[in-house]
């Protein structure tokens, strides 16, 4: 027996689970999948080449950053792959192909990379993108950009849900057969995926639940109708919200009533942006304003700790 | 399976505090680290076997948690079996004896598991086997002075690990009346099972033990709490049991035998913060600890060797009853020897304990097992936090791991302490062995700790 090769030191634990942050990462990309590809099926082709673009562009400014940061490169933790296909899933098909490269800038150097990389971030980067480009080239991000031939809905009928209310019928948000972004259309898909990474145990069920729920119950009864309630999560970007953008590592709780309270805020504001203000769409910057809440959340619901004594004042 | 699994570990599931009756209860959070590892008991089924003495005794005179012995002989003195070779050295430590017979070549320092280096009487085996003739059970077993001071001249610490002087944890103080002696038997470190063979082989002089200790504590209910992974030794305790203890299935989870996670499965009771078990009216000792207390107490005998499991990359794993002072390089060599992808030896269980930095670390009272892994931790650049949360998830007391690393490493160790509750910390490990990003978390805070108290 060679003594020397048994001289490894190391502190435990020395065992380890075996999920990995790249792991995790390409559970997040197969869990949207089915979104894409439904996006890809119900808009075309120029779905993909958006999704295309975002995700090698994404790649792209990571691997430059690090370059010339001179950091260790990180676009091997896919982190950047899941950006990218985030912002494609909030853009219309029919964006010009510079804009998820504009996108993806924003989102992977000035919000990510410049703040310590993955995990430091304070906001959600495709979405802190997406609100830049929304600001920046209103014609190609609203309204008209949603009049593209779509399968199974007729032009005439193309303005999106939550412009024209009366136009479409809950299950037909439900299965998709309506205008909006190349990822937030396939909702049985973002379903599909959203219990997937529920069920492996990479999202906790605490954030989807609680922000649909509230949104939910808010405008049911807000209208006094449960249609209206159902309306309300079927629509726009509410199941990609509440699946994939306000469950984000860096930007929501750590704890367990931190993450409750995160849901329950992402569902109000989206509520009450939806129904006072002036954009028809909120969820985005629901989920935004409560990523600046994270901290403070975070500090002030510690979990419970075992045999602590509760002083009394 | 995966459904399964989902219901096995969501934390609002689980019954808390539920006094067991032949139910298995559990504690918040926690991970399970014996699934998805493979063969993690391949030493499982196997018995107990003796290992031979050793020609070279290294009898360490620190082998416990508080003061080292005072070494009792000299180089060139004949000892016997069984005979004192280190005393006490105040209330909080605990007497070493001989391991074999024959003369002291030495008295001179060893390096022990975790790399403390610790003065050790090294005594040359004559292969006599020659046991000291005054060892005599206690008079009187029903005078608990008498049974306390057999365990102590026994020199009997815990075996689960910490090695803590049993007969400290056995005479609390006036003002800390002890009503339940809870006897662990979870055995939750994956690899482990020399508690599982001491609970199916020696059940007898198990619960012989826990008779004794509930009778110097005054105690009126005695408990088991066994992982439900072993049905067997369950079994087992319950027929030698009668209707003098309850033995309790405790769900096959990690850490389900830390002291303070078992205390509150089994009576719903609760060790304040910063407390000990007597302060919840408990004490709680590892069952092969019960077994060395009944032989300290009937025959006299005093505590110089112990069972440890051989697991890992190993030709063959086994149980081996080994003498204190045998180096680990003649137990490895006992098992068929060490694999070549075998790259470290840990002394107990893969969660908790501690590398041996060579063949010639002695066995002491605490180790547990001799563990063969390939461990590849040293290639690994720190990367970020991903804050997934999955830290605060697993951790059974219900602090914020990440936030005690963030802490840690940047020296902020009083703020640790006063704001995010550093002292609490068990060392269970959880955190860092789920921990997607591998940080070593628990490393932190336990250097964190450590560096509050050397200030």
């Amino acid at each position: 027996m060679e003594d020397s090769a048994l001289k490894r030191v190391a502190s435990s634990p020395h065992i380890h689970a075996g999920r990995s942050v790249q792991g995790v990462m390409l559970e997040v990309i197969i869990a949207l999948v089915p979104a894409g590809a439904f996006g890809v099926y119900y808009f075309g082709w120029r779905a993909l080449l958006i999704i295309a673009v975002s995700v090698l562009s994404a790649v792209f400014w990571e691997w430059l950053y690090t370059r010339i940061a001179k950091k260790p490169c990180t676009v091997g933790d896919l982190s950047a792959v899941v950006t990218g296909v985030l912002l494609a899933y909030n853009l219309p098909a029919s964006v010009p192909v510079w804009m998820p490269v504009i996108g993806t800038l924003l989102a992977i150097v000035l919000v990510k990379m410049i703040f310590g990389g993955l995990g430091s971030n304070f906001v959600n980067p495709a979405l802190t993108a997406r609100a830049i480009l929304m600001t920046s080239w209103v014609g190609y991000m609203s309204g008209s950009a949603y009049q593209v031939a779509v399968r199974g809905v007729d032009a005439v009928s193309s303005a999106t849900p939550l412009v024209a209310p009366e136009s479409y019928e809950l299950y037909q948000l439900f299965i998709g057969q309506c205008p909006g972004c190349i990822g937030e259309v396939g909702r049985v898909a973002l379903l599909v995926g959203g219990v997937y990474l529920i069920v492996r145990k990479v999202i906790s069920w605490r954030i989807p639940v609680l922000m649909l729920g509230t949104l939910f119950v808010c405008t049911w009864l807000a209208e006094g109708s449960v249609y209206a309630g159902a309306y309300a999560i079927l629509s726009g970007g509410a199941f990609l919200a509440a699946f994939f953008m306000a469950t984000d590592y860096a930007t929501s709780p750590v704890t367990p009533v931190g993450k409750l309270i995160m849901g329950v805020g992402c569902g109000l504001i989206a509520f009450v942006i939806r129904r006072f203000s002036s954009m028809p769409e909120g969820v985005s910057y629901a989920v935004l304003i409560m990523n600046l809440t994270v901290p403070l959340l975070d500090r002030y619901t510690h979990p419970r700790v075992y045999g602590e004594v509760k002083k009394r004042a | 399976m995966e459904i399964y699994k989902i219901l096995y570990s969501a934390p609002d599931a689980q019954e808390l505090g539920e006094k067991a009756l032949g139910k298995t209860v559990t504690f918040r959070r926690g991970v399970h680290p014996h699934e998805g590892n493979g063969e993690k008991r391949a030493s499982g089924a196997k018995p107990i076997e003796n290992a031979p003495a050793p020609a070279l005794a290294a009898v360490p005179l620190l082998q416990h948690t508080g003061a080292p012995c005072k070494p009792l002989v000299k180089p060139g003195t004949r000892v016997l079996v069984g005979q004192k070779i280190g005393e006490p050295d105040g209330f909080v430590s605990a007497a070493v004896h001989a391991s074999v017979s024959g003369k002291v070549k030495g008295i001179q320092p060893r390096i022990v598991a975790g790399g403390r280096r610790v003065t050790s009487v090294i005594i040359e085996n004559d292969g006599m086997d020659e046991w000291d003739p005054s060892l005599a059970g206690v008079r009187d077993p029903d005078d608990p002075a008498q049974l306390l001071e057999a365990i102590r001249a026994a020199g009997v610490v815990g075996l689960g690990g910490a090695a803590f002087p049993t007969h400290v944890k056995l005479s609390p103080p006036k003002d800390k009346p002890i009503d339940t002696v809870i006897l662990n038997g979870a055995e939750c470190e994956p690899y482990l099972s020399a508690d599982h063979r001491v609970m199916l082989e020696e059940a007898d002089a198990v619960l012989d033990g826990l008779r004794i200790a509930a009778r110097i504590t005054g105690a009126r209910e005695g408990l088991i709490g066994v992982e439900d992974n072993k049905p067997d030794a369950i079994e087992a305790l319950r027929r030698a049991a009668g209707s003098d203890a309850r033995v309790c299935p405790v769900r096959t989870k990690y850490p389900q035998g830390g002291e303070k996670q078992l205390i509150q499965v089994l009576t719903g009771r609760r060790v304040p913060s910063g407390g000990l078990p007597m302060d919840a009216g408990c004490v709680v000792i590892n069952v092969s600890t019960a077994a060395a207390i009944s032989r300290a107490v009937r025959e006299g005998r005093p505590l110089i060797e112990r069972v440890v499991t051989v697991d890992g990359a190993v030709g063959e794993p086994k149980n081996l009853r080994v003498r204190v002072g045998t180096e680990i390089g003649a137990v490895i060599a006992q098992c068929g020897g060490a694999k070549e992808e075998a790259n470290k030896i840990v002394l107990g269980g893969p969660m908790m304990g501690q590398c041996a930095y060579d063949l010639h670390t002695p066995v002491t009272k605490g180790v547990s097992g001799v563990l063969l892994l390939c461990g590849h931790e040293a290639e690994r650049p720190l990367g970020n936090c991903i804050r997934c949360g999955g830290c605060v998830e697993v951790c059974p007391i219900g602090l914020m791991p990440l936030t005690l690393y963030a802490l840690a490493r940047k020296g902020l160790y009083e703020r640790a302490r006063d704001a995010q509750h550093l002292l609490d910390c068990i060392e269970c490990g959880a955190c860092a062995y789920q921990c997607p990003a591998r940080l070593p978390l628990v490393q932190y805070i336990r250097a964190a700790k450590s560096a509050l108290k050397r200030a």
